[in-house]
């Protein structure tokens, strides 16, 4: 059992997932067991994967028993491992709230919620480039449909421009995928990263040019600057427990930056060592400076939320942009909180819409809300994690960021991560004061269920948990942030059954 | 026959391009089902081209790569579902929007 624990967060989704599909409408008691049990029992794995891989070694699994570098393999780090966890406490927050009825307003919502988490897992866990871009179809598969859950104009048109740009991405995936295999011969990464580090230099362009477009790809997952246009309106559209479950989408782009560049492109690559840092960094400062304007012009709270992701995303980027172990291990802290708390004031923002009636979540003069001050409350802690303001782990993410970043990056980094900050508060604070205090006429909202009051404080409350458990985190992430410097570990761990 | 091959790829990239970038869902959906084309055909070709080889490693004889031949199957596969997924998605809009355009609304005209 124990040395199938690695390819288990791919497996127990699909089986899940297939168990839900069994029929179309109705068992929705069953359903719900199914999804709830599924996604509890991810969460327990993805424990059981992170204090495997705190130690320090790299495992993998061979399916199928071909051993790499022929076979496909799924590789277990300490990044994986905590992507994993990070994912299945997202997901639970997510599946919990969504069985307070969102569910029900579509069909086989359980089931395509646990096939996407199937393709998350299987993104973040697979140690081919091949397989890499397969994961990515599966849980954009998934995400197309569940997009569209519950149907609606405004959800049809912003799936149209999503879909769309998608498979344009990935045909363009497919051809980095092809030049850099007629470059080095290899799928594996591994692999990969050993024929780079000796390749000839007739072929050093051809290898940059593939490098680049998986950049682009990878972009337009993460939703850098000039690929961002998709994601306020999909985010916007999508019912509030997929667009908390979107929240780890954009995260997936990042760790595929993380993943593919620290370990073909880390030191060992020699000339192109580091091809894609310089892009990163000015494409993330100027995302930053796009998001904080989106987040002041958005009318829409939950349009502001998709802004506040695209911020996170600019601050996450700059991470990688400057490159240190430090900066890394800083953008790791930061992305568990900033994927965890978007992830809750996007279903937040559904409470609310909900009970303001008409006006939903337009920020608009509207009537009063009936369970308004636990909402307000929880709205006052969703803003300032959020924004980065102490005493919630916003503020300690951002300031190991800004401590990380070293010289002329300082003079560009502090003035823009801190006016965006001083940006999301302003415009947070003018959201709350409208939603709660300019209002008129009668409460009339229903009291809302008690699965959605936990989805919210499930996922807002790991934001003062942060805090609490801040130092062993950061070790870890530290950790981890040295592990991705050492590409070499990896390489031997998966490598090192064959002879050289 | 490399070059006729890179010719045929790179015509129907720029094809498939030029109707991805059109303003109407019948188009697009078009130029998408061509830009698959033109990247099948691209991975086919990343193995390098040979003629007459075995199909399977045998000593030193020339055989042809049969890794890019299981990835075009894999991506034939992807490619044809996300064809039929988004025809219906352009139909949905279609009937939703009244209109076939891809931002769900006419451009306004002076």
């Amino acid at each position: 059992m124990i040395q199938h624990l690695i390819v288990l967060p791919v497996v127990l989704p699909l089986v899940a997932g297939i168990l839900t599909l069994r029929s179309r409408q109705g068992g929705t008691r069953s359903k719900r067991l199914i999804g709830v049990g599924a996604t509890a029992l991810l969460v327990m794995i993805g424990i059981a994967l992170l204090v495997q891989a705190a130690g320090g070694e790299v495992s993998y699994y061979a399916l199928g028993g071909w051993q790499p570098p022929f076979g496909i393999v799924l590789v277990l780090d300490r990044l994986s491992a905590l992507m994993v966890l990070v994912t299945a406490v997202l997901a639970l927050g997510a599946v919990v709230f969504a069985c307070g009825g969102d569910d029900e307003k579509g069909s086989n919502f359980h089931g395509l919620f646990q096939l996407q988490l199937m393709g998350i897992n299987g993104a973040f866990l697979t140690g081919d480039l091949f397989n890499l871009f397969v994961f990515f179809e599966v849980l954009l598969l998934a995400s197309y449909a569940l997009l569209m859950h519950g149907g609606g104009k405004a959800r049809i048109q912003a799936g149209v421009h999503y879909v769309v740009l998608n498979l344009a991405g990935s045909s363009l995936f497919l051809i980095a995928v092809g030049v850099l295999y007629g470059a080095t011969g290899t799928l594996n990464m591994a692999d990969m990263a050993v024929r780079i580090s000796e390749l000839p230099a007739e072929r050093a362009g051809l290898v940059t040019a593939g490098a680049l477009m998986l950049l682009v790809v990878f972009g337009l997952k993460a939703a850098i600057l000039p690929l961002y246009f998709w994601l306020p309106r999909a985010y916007a559209a999508a019912p509030a427990p997929v667009a908390a479950l979107f929240a780890i989408m954009t995260k997936v782009g990042i760790y595929a930056i993380l993943r593919v560049y620290s370990l073909l492109f880390g030191e060992q690559a020699g000339p192109l060592a580091g091809l894609e840092q310089s892009w990163i960094w000015w494409l993330s400062l100027a995302t930053l400076v796009a998001a904080a304007m989106g987040i002041l012009a958005a009318r829409d709270l939950r349009l502001m939320v998709a802004y506040l992701v695209l911020f996170s995303v600019g601050t996450l980027l700059a991470g990688i942009g400057i490159g240190s172990v430090e900066a890394t291990s800083a953008l790791l802290y930061y992305l568990i909180h900033t994927t965890l708390v978007t992830g809750g004031l996007f279903l937040l923002a559904e409470l609310i819409g909900v009970q303001r009636g008409k006006a939903g979540t337009r920020l608009v003069k509207g009537r009063p809300l009936k369970q308004g001050g636990w909402l307000a409350g929880l709205f006052f802690l969703g803003a300032i994690a959020v924004a980065g303001m102490p005493p919630l782990s916003g503020a300690i993410g951002k300031a190991f960021l800004l401590i990380a970043a070293e010289g002329t990056q300082r003079l560009w980094l502090w003035p823009i991560l801190l006016g965006g900050g001083l940006c999301m508060m302003i415009a947070l604070s003018r959201a709350g004061s409208t939603l709660f205090w300019r209002s008129h006429g009668e409460a009339a909202g229903e009291v809302l269920p008690r699965r959605q009051w936990f989805g919210v404080v499930w996922l807002l409350g790991a934001s003062p948990l942060l805090v609490v458990l801040a130092g062993p985190i950061s070790d870890y992430t530290h950790a981890t942030a040295v592990q991705l410097a050492n590409p070499q570990s990896m390489i031997h761990a998966l490598l090192d059954g064959e002879s050289p | 026959m490399e070059g006729l091959y890179a010719i045929t790829t790179g015509v129907l990239t720029a094809c498939g391009l030029y109707l991805t970038l059109r303003g109407r869902t019948f188009p697009v959906v078009v130029g998408l089902t061509l830009l698959s084309y033109a990247v099948n055909l691209f991975l086919f070709s990343m193995g390098g081209l040979t003629t007459d080889g075995a199909t399977i490693v045998d000593g030193p004889a020339s055989y042809a790569d049969p890794l890019p031949q299981a990835l075009v199957l894999t991506a034939i596969v992807i490619g044809f579902a996300m064809t039929a997924f988004v025809v219906i998605l352009a139909m949905r809009a279609r009937s939703e929007a009244g209109n076939d355009h891809v931002d769900g609304r006419e451009e306004e005209r002076q």
